[in-house]
Parts: structure tokens; C-alpha cells; sequence
């Protein structure tokens, strides 16, 4: 034995003696992780918010929560001798006169951005391939949580420093809140101790962002991550690969170095990026004030969605009995997106009504086999980026000399226009592949090479697939699913059927009507017989062959 | 279609109409033999890849700690494309940044050359228990429920539920500390009769000569705006008080929310966008309208200051104003409806 494996045995008897950690090792230290590249967007996330972790504790070692007015006296001078609050006093501290502040500040910033921006993507991963299937409802509806978490997260950090930027962000966020029927007034003097913007909301809102959120978030990774480890990952399909067993690298050691390898890539790439590129320069805008304003001020990305949907919003208010309802705030700030949320969250058991299905699965889909389960995520997707888009839409009215009045307009129009075309286009487009897929499998994939048939006719020959290829496309008999059938209407004993299970019923028509049906192995051992009748013939390249 | 047997893992072979595919058919996992697992003058190559990658981290650790003390605070370096940046950041930034990022490069270099790169094989298990498991937990169920007597003791049950329904409120009691209740101070502003006022910035009073036909003063506030935030240890009477003064030919008005509320066609309004609370600055002089630039409301000051497009429901407010006896502007009231965002008392 080396030193090394001593050492190991050593300490593995040591902790085995104390807790029996021998066979959780013994059975775990080979466990099987699949590999693709889009497993590393969660490990991205999971990256990120451990580089928020370190770099938020730092922060706070400087960072002063307080709404309380001081004069500015430091390293920037534009600033000096202006009045504003220690929040943004100190933030301008650890910019210009913690050696390294500013980098960790860029750090966190940047960190924030990939955060929101791997969590969502991953989403998208899981949501599109179908990874959200039983069993892994309930780690879906965690993620759905974590991404809701992560975009507070960010307002709430955003909204600490106190500059011109991030107050005008809280006012608007006041604004919103006062429009919740009832007891908005009552929230939102609660919240801030009084009228805004007060002195009591940034020390709140500090406690809320170190404390709360993350401990929540935390929390609820952890339990993202137990879930994965017990379940074992999903794995797209591919030779060897089935519903019943896991193909990948051991967790010890390739695992562990890609892993690993990986945390110290991302850590990298985010302190690079924050070395060279600066991100909220909060020195630029100066102290928030409530009665100023900057043109064209843009919130995070991942807030710019909520932005939008307040931007295309019609006027539209109810006013009864001395009330006032503010359906102009209330939709697209709180109902659209309660609704959009929702939505995500159930979505496992709406499609798990229509497909009828109570298996578990744990191959992937490729999205193109899950046709109308990839076309509503398209077109949620479209209604999003319509919606982010309408963010700047003064940037675009802007850039391009178009009125405001006729972006807007349009942008209204094709929310309500768009979202259809692009279902009913990516579940075209999902078909047409499938019959594609169909046809390689039946009739060998296309070669290029042209062949002379004894009738003078020229045709091209096919080449059977790769054993890759092959698995790929069968793979979608494990997403082909047929209509619910409705039972007899009248039972054997003259009972009428219940109702129950109709809307079960059309929701399944609804996904499953139009589908292209995978190839039987009857038709593909008819075709395999047909491609090699194709293949015998043909010669040397550059030869047109001619006769059977 | 035909219902899939619950708590199954799915095989191919469940959709009998397409035919068995089952494991014993299973094809091999691929495996292309690398450079290095044949040649070990490739494998050395890597090797020695690895070795440096580590090793340079470490010296850009090192350099991370020369530059923290090496480097000044206010230096600044011109690079190209990106422009001016902070000395410092850049280099403390690139030396920590680079010792993290060979780090991982090395690791996953050596995990791609060198590590097996065969893929291996694990077997799933169903997450369901068996049947006999299943009826095991509801019979053990029934006794302790059994037990405590919970079903047949309602008078316990019902109790401990509503005791348990009620206990969260505390909670929210709590709460109620927070702060005031709003009572009436989402509708009134400091601005009273005689108030005088001035500029946001310079502070001082405006006389109506100050501002030319199409003239506009952005930001004004009134004259004891300082005093009243030292006393209240806040900014929140700026955040309602603020106002902006227009001046325009009067025939120009074609309506007031305050008939005779301007003085020789100089108007004052809320500055605060009724939409969701931005202070609103863009006015466009020609048309006399008044675009907020957080979602683009606008408002059409020359008549009523009445919103003519964007989401704000709401006009903006008019603030009554006149001469004081030193020919200085002046508040004649306060704005006749809230300003701000619309809350449901509003009315
Ligand atoms: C998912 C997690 C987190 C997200 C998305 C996030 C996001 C943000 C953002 C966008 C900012 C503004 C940064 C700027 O100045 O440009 C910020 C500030 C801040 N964050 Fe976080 N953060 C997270 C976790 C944490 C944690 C765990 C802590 C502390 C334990 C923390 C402490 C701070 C502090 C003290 C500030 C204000 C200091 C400053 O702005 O310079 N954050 N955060
Ligand atoms: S705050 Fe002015 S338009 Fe929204």
C-alpha cells in the first residue's frame, strides 16, 4: 500500500468505527453519474450561489444597512460632501476604499446574474426533455420554488445599496404593493414603518436578503440535491441505455474531478468577468433621492419580465363604492405572474392527466417527442420574451426613432397573437422530425451516393444507422402515448359511465390527437431488408452501378 | 390507450404492439480508446499539462497578494476595447481569477486524459414497496390512530384543531408594530397656503419672471422642505411635495384642474407619476406632454394633466398656486386629490 491508501484506510476505519459509514461508502463511492452537457447548468447555479454565500458574508463585514444620512466624505470625489444614506455610504466605501471590496461587489453581482440566469436555463432543461416525470414531481415543484426564491433574491440585494437606480426600484415595488385590494395601504406602511421611503426598510429588507431568503434557499438545495442523489439522475437515451439502469462515470474519481473541476471553472470565469467588467456602478448614479429620476434606467434581467408586462398593461381601473380596484397594476404585477407560477408548478400533473401514465421515468425525451408538451413550452416561452422585450421598449423606441405609442400597441397585439403561431409551428416542426426520425430508421440514413436503378432511374442509397442514431429515435416509443379512449357510455349493467375523467379526456385529445407513431420492429426489419438490398449495390465511389 | 400498470418503471416492452426490445437485446455501451490510454508519450504530455495548469494557479495566487499590496487604489489602466478600469480590480481580479480557473481546468484536463473514461453501469430500482410493505404502514396507522383515540374522541380532535388554527395568530400580531396606519397621509402633502416655492438643488424662491413661455422647472419644492425632513428624520414629505412648474401661453390651456390655479399661464403638478410612483421629468415642450420614464405614462399638461397614454390610470395632480406679496410663487392649498400611486381607499 502507498502512504496515500494508508492514510485513506486509516481514516475511513476511523469514521466507519464511529458512525458506519462503510457500506454508505462501499455502496455510494461508485455511484453512477450520467454525463451531457446540459446536466452542468444546475451545477452552475449550484456554483453560483455558493460563490453569493462567500462573497455575501464579506460583504457584510463592511456594508452598513442603515437609512440614516451622513455626509459623503471618501476616495470618489464627484460624491464628496454630498448628503445620503450609510447604506449607500458604505457601498461607495468598499467600491473605492476596501482594497478588493470592489471586485467582491462585482463578484456578488456578477454571481447573481449566472445564478438567475442557470437556474432558469436548467429549468428549461428539465421542463423540455421531461425530466419533471414521475417521480420527480416534487423536485420540480422545489425548483419552481428556488427559481421564485432566486429572482426575490436578487430584487432584494439590488435594492440595498440605495442608490438612484435600486430606490427607484423599491418605489415602484411600494407602488405595487399599495394596489393590493384591501389592505394594501396598511402592507405597505407596515413594510416601510410608515410613508416612503422611511428609514425602516433597507435594515428589513438587509435582514430578509443575508438571513431569510437564503436560509430558505439553502434549505430547499439542499433537499433539490438529496432528491437527485436518491433518485440518481435522469439520463437521455442512447446504446445500453434504458428506463432501468444508469450509464455514467463513478462518483470517485471522474465524478468528483469533473465536478470539482467544474466549481473552480465557474468560480474562475465569474472573478475574471468581475476583474474586467463593471457591472452596477452605483458611483454613477448617485445617492437615491425620491424626487429624482434617471431616463432609461433598466432593472436586472430577470426582473425586466415583471417590467414589461407594468408597461403594456391598458390603463384599466375599477372604481366602486369609493374603492379603488387598479387592474392596471394588479394583472401584470401580482395576477399574471401568480398565474405563470402556478402554472409551471402544476404542470407535471396536467401532463400527467393527459398522458394517463403512472410509470416512472427516468430516460429522457428528446423534445421533439414530446411534440405539444414542446410547443406550449414554446409559446410560454414566447409570451416571456415578449414580455422582457417590452422592458425596453423605450431603449428600442429609442434606438430605432419608433414611437413608444406604436411599440407598445404591437407588442400588445402579438401577446395575444404570437404565443398561438408558435405552438402550433413547434408542434408542426416536432412532427415533421419524428416522421423524419421515422424514416431514417425504416429506410437507412441518407449517404449521398446515387445509384442507377435498371429502369434508368437514379436514386440514392441508404446506409443503416449508426447504433447511436437508432437508440435516439426509438427512444421515442417511450414518449408515444395515444388519446384516452373513452369507456362504453352504458356499463355491462346499464350504469351510465361517470363524467369524471372527461376532461381528462379532452385534455388528452388535446396533447395526443396528432402524433406520428413510432416504427414497429415488424416495419423496421422490412426496412433494414430493403436497405441492405440498397447497400449490396453499390460499387466503388464514383461508380453509377447499373442492374441489380 | 391502454392503462399503464401503476408503479412500474416503463420498459420498452410495454407498448406490446411495438415489439419486444428488451434487455438481453441491449447493445454495447460505446467506448473509443483515447490517445493517452494507447500512446504514454501522450499520456506524459498530459501529465505535464495537468502539472503546469496547477502549478501557474499557484503562482496567481501569489501574484493576487503581490498586487494587494502593490497596486494603488485609484490607479486606472486603459484597456483596449473595454476602456478605463480600476487598477486594482483588474488586477487582483485576474490573478484570483486565473488561480481558480486552472485549477479547474487541470482538474477536468486530468479527468478527461487520464481518469477511465469508460462508462459503467447501474442498476434502477422501483421507489414503490411492495404491496405486503404498503398495507403494513396502514394497518400500523389504524393502531396508533387507534391508539390515541383520535377518531373516537371528537371532542379532543376538534379542540386540538381549533387551538392549532388559531395559534398562528400571535404571528401576525406581532406584526402590528411595523408601523403606523396609514389614516390619512397617503392624501395630504406639506404644501399649505403661503407656502413658498423653490428649486429643487439651489433652494431658493421662484418669482413667475424666472420662467419663460415653454419654459420648465423640473424639480421645486416647498420652502421649509429642509426643516421638515430634519424634523422628521426622513425623505418621505419630498417624496409627495415634489412638483413640477410649467409655463405656457395661457390661451394655450384648454383645461385646469383648479380653474384659475396657474398664474399667467405657469401650472404646477404633482411630480410624482400616479402609475407606480416614478418622478416624472420628460417634457416635451412643443406638445406640452409629460412622459414618465419608468413605463412611459404620459400626461398632457395642458389639459388637466390628464393621462393620454401608458398605464397610469390616474391625472396627475394639480398643485394651486399664486403670487405672495413679495412677488414670489406660492402654494394657494394643497393638490385636491392624492398624488402617487392609487391605493383602494382612494376613492
Ligand atoms: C441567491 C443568493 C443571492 C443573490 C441572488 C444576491 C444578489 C445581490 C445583488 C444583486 C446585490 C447588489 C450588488 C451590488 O452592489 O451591485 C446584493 C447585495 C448584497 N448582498 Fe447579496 N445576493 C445573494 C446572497 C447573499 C448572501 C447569502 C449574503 C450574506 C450572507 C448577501 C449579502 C449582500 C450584501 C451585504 C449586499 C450589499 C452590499 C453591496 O451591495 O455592496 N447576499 N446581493
Ligand atoms: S411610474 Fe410612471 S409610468 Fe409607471
Amino acid at each position: 500500500m502507498t502512504i496515500a491508501q494508508r492514510a485513506a484506510a486509516t481514516t475511513t476505519t476511523w469514521i466507519d468505527d464511529r458512525i458506519g459509514a462503510g457500506k454508505w461508502l462501499k455502496k455510494n463511492l461508485r455511484k453512477v453519474f450520467p454525463d451531457h452537457w446540459s446536466f452542468m447548468l444546475g451545477e452552475i447555479a449550484l456554483y453560483s450561489f455558493i460563490l453569493l454565500l462567500l462573497t455575501g458574508v464579506y460583504l457584510t463585514l463592511f456594508f452598513n444597512p442603515s437609512m440614516k444620512e451622513v455626509v459623503y466624505n471618501g476616495s470618489y470625489a464627484p460624491l464628496n460632501g454630498i448628503k445620503m444614506t450609510q447604506a449607500y455610504d458604505s457601498t461607495l466605501r468598499i467600491s473605492f476604499d476596501v482594497r478588493g471590496g470592489l471586485l467582491v461587489r462585482q463578484i456578488h453581482h456578477w454571481a447573481a446574474l449566472l445564478f438567475v440566469s442557470s437556474v432558469s436555463v436548467h429549468m428549461l432543461r428539465v421542463f423540455f426533455t421531461g425530466a419533471f416525470r414521475k417521480p420527480r414531481e416534487l423536485n420540480w415543484v422545489i425548483g419552481v420554488g428556488l427559481m421564485t426564491l432566486a429572482i426575490l433574491e436578487g430584487f432584494a440585494g439590488y435594492s440595498l445599496p440605495d442608490d438612484l437606480l435600486s430606490g427607484t426600484g423599491l418605489r415602484i415595488a411600494q407602488g405595487i404593493v399599495l394596489a393590493i385590494p384591501l389592505v394594501g395601504s396598511y402592507v405597505s406602511t407596515f413594510l416601510f414603518g410608515g410613508e416612503f421611503p422611511g428609514t425602516d426598510f433597507i435594515p428589513r429588507l438587509y435582514s430578509i436578503h443575508i438571513l431569510l431568503i437564503p436560509g430558505i434557499l439553502l434549505g430547499m438545495l439542499t433537499a433539490h440535491l438529496l432528491l437527485v442523489w436518491y433518485q440518481k439522475h435522469t439520463q437521455f437515451p442512447g446504446p445500453g441505455r434504458t428506463n432501468k439502469n444508469v450509464v455514467g462515470f463513478p462518483l470517485f474519481p471522474v465524478y468528483v474531478a469533473k465536478a470539482g473541476g467544474f466549481f473552480f471553472i465557474v468560480s474562475g470565469v465569474i472573478v475574471l468577468i468581475s476583474a474586467l467588467f463593471t457591472i452596477n456602478p452605483i458611483w454613477m448614479y448617485g445617492p437615491y433621492t425620491p424626487d429624482q429620476v434617471t431616463a432609461g434606467s433598466q432593472p436586472d434581467w430577470y426582473i425586466g419580465w415583471l417590467d414589461g408586462a407594468v408597461r403594456v398593461m391598458p390603463n384599466w381601473e375599477i372604481v366602486l363604492w369609493g374603492h379603488n380596484l387598479s387592474l392596471n397594476i394588479l394583472v401584470p404585477a401580482l395576477i399574471v405572474p401568480g398565474i405563470m407560477f402556478t402554472l409551471l408548478g402544476l404542470y407535471p400533473w396536467i401532463e400527467a392527466r393527459a398522458t394517463g401514465d403512472r410509470r416512472e421515468h427516468h430516460l429522457l425525451d428528446r423534445p421533439r417527442n414530446a411534440p405539444t408538451r414542446t410547443a406550449l413550452g414554446a409559446m410560454g416561452l414566447s409570451f416571456y420574451l415578449l414580455i422582457w422585450i417590452s422592458g425596453g421598449n423605450d431603449l428600442i423606441a429609442q434606438a430605432f426613432s419608433w414611437s413608444i405609442n406604436a411599440i407598445t400597441w404591437t407588442i400588445r397585439v402579438l401577446l395575444i397573437v404570437l404565443p398561438p403561431i408558435v405552438f402550433v409551428i413547434t408542434r408542426r416542426a416536432c412532427l415533421g422530425l419524428q416522421r423524419k426520425d421515422r424514416d431514417k430508421l425504416l429506410h437507412g440514413r441518407e449517404t449521398g451516393i446515387i445509384q442507377r436503378l435498371p429502369s434508368g432511374a437514379y436514386q440514392e442509397v441508404h446506409a443503416p444507422l449508426t447504433d447511436d442514431a437508432k437508440a435516439k429515435i426509438l427512444s421515442a416509443r417511450e414518449s408515444y402515448y395515444e388519446p384516452i379512449e373513452a369507456g362504453p357510455a352504458v356499463d355491462a349493467n346499464g350504469v351510465a359511465a361517470p363524467k369524471k375523467g372527461r376532461l381528462a379526456r379532452r385534455l388528452s385529445k388535446f396533447y395526443f390527437e396528432q402524433r406520428v407513431t413510432p416504427p414497429t420492429d415488424e416495419e423496421i426489419a422490412e426496412g433494414q431488408h430493403h436497405a441492405a438490398d440498397d447497400l449490396a449495390t453499390v460499387r466503388p465511389a464514383g461508380q453509377i452501378t447499373s442492374g441489380h | 390507450m391502454t392503462q399503464h400498470p401503476s408503479n412500474e418503471i416503463a420498459a420498452h416492452d410495454q407498448h406490446g404492439a411495438h415489439g419486444a426490445h428488451g434487455e438481453d437485446s441491449l447493445p454495447e455501451i460505446p467506448h473509443v480508446l483515447r490517445q493517452t490510454d494507447i500512446d504514454p508519450r501522450a499520456a506524459r504530455r498530459a501529465e505535464r499539462q495537468v502539472a503546469t495548469m496547477f502549478g501557474l494557479s499557484a503562482v496567481s495566487t501569489i501574484l493576487f497578494v503581490v498586487a494587494f499590496v502593490a497596486v494603488k487604489k485609484d490607479s486606472v489602466i486603459n484597456l483596449p476595447v473595454i476602456g478605463p478600469i480600476g487598477g486594482q480590480n483588474l488586477a487582483l481580479g485576474m490573478a484570483s481569477g486565473l488561480a481558480l480557473f486552472l485549477i479547474g481546468a487541470g482538474a477536468i484536463q486530468w479527468a478527461r486524459k487520464l481518469m477511465s473514461d469508460e462508462e459503467i453501469v447501474d442498476e434502477r430500482k422501483s421507489f414503490s414497496s411492495d404491496d405486503e410493505t404498503r398495507d403494513a404502514v396502514v394497518e400500523k396507522f389504524r393502531q396508533g390512530t387507534d391508539e390515541s383515540g383520535f377518531t373516537k374522541r371528537p371532542i379532543i380532535r376538534r379542540t386540538l384543531l381549533a387551538a392549532m388554527a388559531l395559534v398562528p395568530i400571535p404571528a401576525i400580531v406581532l406584526l402590528r408594530d411595523l408601523g403606523p396606519l396609514p389614516e390619512k397621509k397617503f392624501r395630504t402633502t406639506t404644501w399649505a397656503k403661503g407656502k413658498r416655492i423653490v428649486a429643487d438643488v439651489s433652494y431658493k424662491p421662484i418669482r413667475p419672471e424666472d420662467i419663460p413661455i415653454g419654459g420648465l422647472v423640473a424639480g421645486a419644492l416647498p420652502a421649509d422642505i429642509r426643516e421638515v425632513e430634519e424634523l422628521q428624520g426622513n425623505l418621505n414629505e419630498r417624496a409627495k411635495a415634489t412638483i413640477i412648474l410649467v409655463r405656457m401661453d395661457p390661451s394655450e390651456i384648454r383645461g385646469q384642474q383648479i380653474p384659475g390655479g396657474d398664474v399667467d399661464g405657469i401650472i404646477a403638478f404633482s411630480k410624482i407619476c400616479t402609475h407606480l410612483g416614478c418622478p416624472i421629468a420628460l417634457y416635451q415642450q412643443r406638445t406640452k406632454h409629460l412622459l414618465c420614464p419608468c413605463h412611459q405614462s404620459t400626461f398632457d399638461l395642458a389639459d388637466k394633466g390628464d393621462v393620454i397614454f401608458g398605464p397610469a390610470a390616474r391625472r396627475l395632480p394639480q398643485l394651486p398656486i399664486g403670487v405672495d406679496n413679495e412677488g414670489y410663487l406660492v402654494a394657494t392649498g394643497d393638490f385636491q386629490e392624492p398624488v402617487g400611486p392609487s391605493f383602494w381607499e382612494r376613492g
